[in-house]
């Protein structure tokens, strides 16, 4: 052991590592029970006086038993939340190498201004001449937004990417039934796909057909041409696909399937890598969607409210969905009916897909961060996303496996083949990364890459906080590749809680909590 | 009674008009513990190549194609009740489905089981 001069302790001991703790408790990383188990029949968050000259406060019905919530102080409530955010990982917290909506730079100044009373306090049943300005954002951001993708038309109101794909399908698929089209019921979709794409189509009651890839990762232009034909409604691409390469065929395959009489619909997930260098109505594009949530800022990771607007070409523009916002000299009114639509003279609008004019928290937070930046810099952040990620496929290439030649774009693609013979497979490298302290990346996704870890990182992290995770990233792959064999399918270590099971998890999954029985009841 | 393999992993084998369908060893090996298994009601009638069940594990969702044209006359409910059946024993036990083949003849392109074998390990 080692002392210092006042009698300190100043160095750990290895054995502590281990330790075992009498709470359960390791340090600062503290235990936490679900808020039903800490439930106390004694504790209340509110004292309401006792209830006189009635029987109980719900008139002549009776409780026959406990109503199931629980009982908790502020205090105590106060603390189980904090708690179980602080076992969270997030942007705010260190890189998030995840590509998903859960990587984005979200600036505090769209905090701030979703915080504004006007924003933050608003309520979708309020009279419209109350809101002006919440419709005025709302305006203004489906201007921008048409702006930036040179579409001549937006729908405001779906919820999340896959919600943009419901609403853009079901356009498409109006359209081709007020065309005398509705026999073209095929829609294509490439092997790489989100599977979102293929869900949406078979949603609309669509048959999806799968175009394979080509060896560099793209959709395989031969194959496609050869699926087409009278019974195609649509194609769906992602552009960047998911393997993080630009589709460079993307005109082409735009005009062949305008050409066979069907609909583009482009999946904007990743539009966080061409935002401001390239207008998809330019490419063509019948239908994207665009999450608000990942390329202009607000990521979602953890659930939180995304939104999902489409932009439409103009064969598509009449089949937009009510409500919409439109200016009427200087004010500002929502068309909530198909009937208010006919009348606005914009044709056979599609109907509602959702109860109000979607995510207004979102909206704000999307505007500040358009304006914020600027089109310049819009323009810098999808290119700085694009450098961070090649960054990344330069330097970890000295270890790891690139999944195909090239330059990638937002996102750097690996497979496992650098795992091979070293009995540590992609899961087992994926969890060795959160003893390092990342959010693991994207593994076994898009299905077209054998054991495929993506790696999208933030365009705001610095070279230093990249070149620490590659350092990390190349330290594993390195003791992987010496036999560290067991480190790897034992890992985390270092977590509150080590390898989970699921399989079980999947195989048996329980849904639900249920109270234990007391001791005594239980005999 | 020939076993067949498809491209897309499955085997089939043969016998008296009916092919009972599964996936490959290979395939149950690489898609890691099976956690559901989705299988069509008898009477479905599938063209070689459709969609006809899905399988998911831990890593991932596939579905499984009908390597021959025919009917669904038997399905295996117990792979259904215990997907880990699947990795135990897939080219036995787990079958999935038995097809009414209307064209036997169809399984003659199929790889035969060393053809497979060589195909399996580049794929």
């Amino acid at each position: 052991m080692t002392m210092n001069r006042e009698g300190r302790q100043s160095k750990g001991d290895a054995a502590t590592a281990n330790v075992v703790t009498f709470t359960g408790n390791r340090a600062l990383q503290i235990e936490e029970s679900l808020i039903f188990e800490k439930d106390a029949f004694a504790s209340t968050g509110v004292d309401f006086p006792a209830p006189t000259g009635k029987h109980d406060r719900i008139g002549a019905l009776k409780r026959t038993s406990a109503i199931g919530l629980p009982g908790l102080s502020e205090p105590e409530a106060m603390r189980h939340f904090v708690r179980l955010s602080q076992k969270n990982y997030a942007i705010d917290m260190g890189p998030f190498p995840l590509g998903s909506c859960t990587m984005k730079h979200n600036p505090r100044l769209n905090e701030k201004m979703a915080r504004l009373p006007g924003f933050g306090d608003v309520h979708p049943l309020q009279p419209q001449s109350t809101v002006q300005g919440a419709l005025e954002v709302i305006d203004t951001l489906a201007h921008w937004l048409m702006e930036m993708t040179g579409m001549p038309a937006v729908a405001m109101s779906p919820k999340a990417g896959a919600h943009g794909e419901l609403c853009g399908m079901m356009a498409i698929k109006s359209a081709l039934a007020a065309r005398g089209k509705a026999h073209r019921t095929r829609v294509l979709a490439p092997e790489s796909a989100h599977g979102t794409n293929p869900a949406t189509a078979a949603q609309c009651g669509f048959t999806v057909d799968a175009i394979p890839a080509d060896e560099t990762g793209r959709v395989d232009l031969a194959a496609f041409r050869g699926k087409l034909g009278p019974d195609v409604a649509a194609i769906m691409v992602t552009n960047p696909n998911t393997c993080g390469l630009f589709e460079r065929d993307i005109k082409a395959i735009a005009d062949a399937v305008h050409e066979a009489g069907g609909y583009f619909y482009c999946d904007g997930a990743n539009f966080n890598a061409i935002a401001g260098k390239v207008r998809p109505g330019d490419l063509g594009v019948d239908a994207m969607h665009i999450n608000l949530h990942k390329t202009f800022s607000t990521p979602h990771g953890g659930g939180g409210p995304g939104a999902g607007p489409v932009v439409l070409s103009a064969a598509l523009a009449p089949f937009a969905p009510v409500p919409y916002v439109v200016r009427d000299g200087g004010e500002f009114h929502l068309v909530e009916t198909r009937r208010m639509a006919k009348s606005e003279g914009e044709g056979a609008a599609g109907g509602r897909i959702t109860a109000f004019h979607g995510q207004m928290g979102m909206f704000v937070r999307a505007l500040t961060y358009m304006l914020s930046h600027g089109g310049d810099g819009i323009r810098q952040a999808s290119e700085d996303a694009v450098l961070n990620a090649n960054y990344i496929l330069a330097r970890l290439k000295a270890e790891m496996t690139p999944a195909f030649p090239g330059y990638c774009m937002h996102e750097a693609l690996f497979d496992d083949r650098f795992l091979m013979g070293t009995g540590v497979e992609t899961l087992d490298f994926a969890k060795a990364m959160i003893d390092e302290g990342y959010h693991p990346m994207t593994m076994y996704f898009p299905l077209v890459v054998h054991g495929a870890m993506l790696i999208e990182p933030t365009e705001s992290e610095s070279k230093a906080e990249l070149d620490l995770f590659c350092d990390a990233l190349l330290d594993l792959a390195r003791r992987a590749k010496a036999g560290e064999t067991a480190r790897f399918t034992a890992s985390p270590m270092l977590s509150p809680r080590r390898r989970l099971d699921e399989t079980a998890a999947a195989r048996k999954p329980v849904l639900r909590w249920t109270p234990q029985q007391a001791p005594e009841a239980a005999e | 009674m020939t076993l067949r393999f498809t491209k897309d992993h499955e085997w089939v084998r043969i016998a008296g008009g009916v092919a009972t369908v599964g996936v490959s060893a290979h395939a149950a090996e690489q898609l890691g513990d099976v956690v559901f298994v989705e299988l069509p009601a008898v009477g479905r009638k599938f063209k070689k190549g459709d969609d006809m069940a899905v399988v998911e594990s831990v890593k991932a969702a596939s579905d499984v194609y009908a390597p021959i044209s025919g009917e669904v006359v038997e399905i295996n409910q117990s792979i259904v009740d215990d997907p880990a059946k699947v990795n135990a024993d897939p080219q036995g036990a787990a079958w999935f489905v038995k097809l009414k083949a209307s064209d036997p003849a169809e399984a003659d392109s199929l790889m035969d089981e060393s053809a497979y074998k060589s195909f399996a390990e580049q794929h």
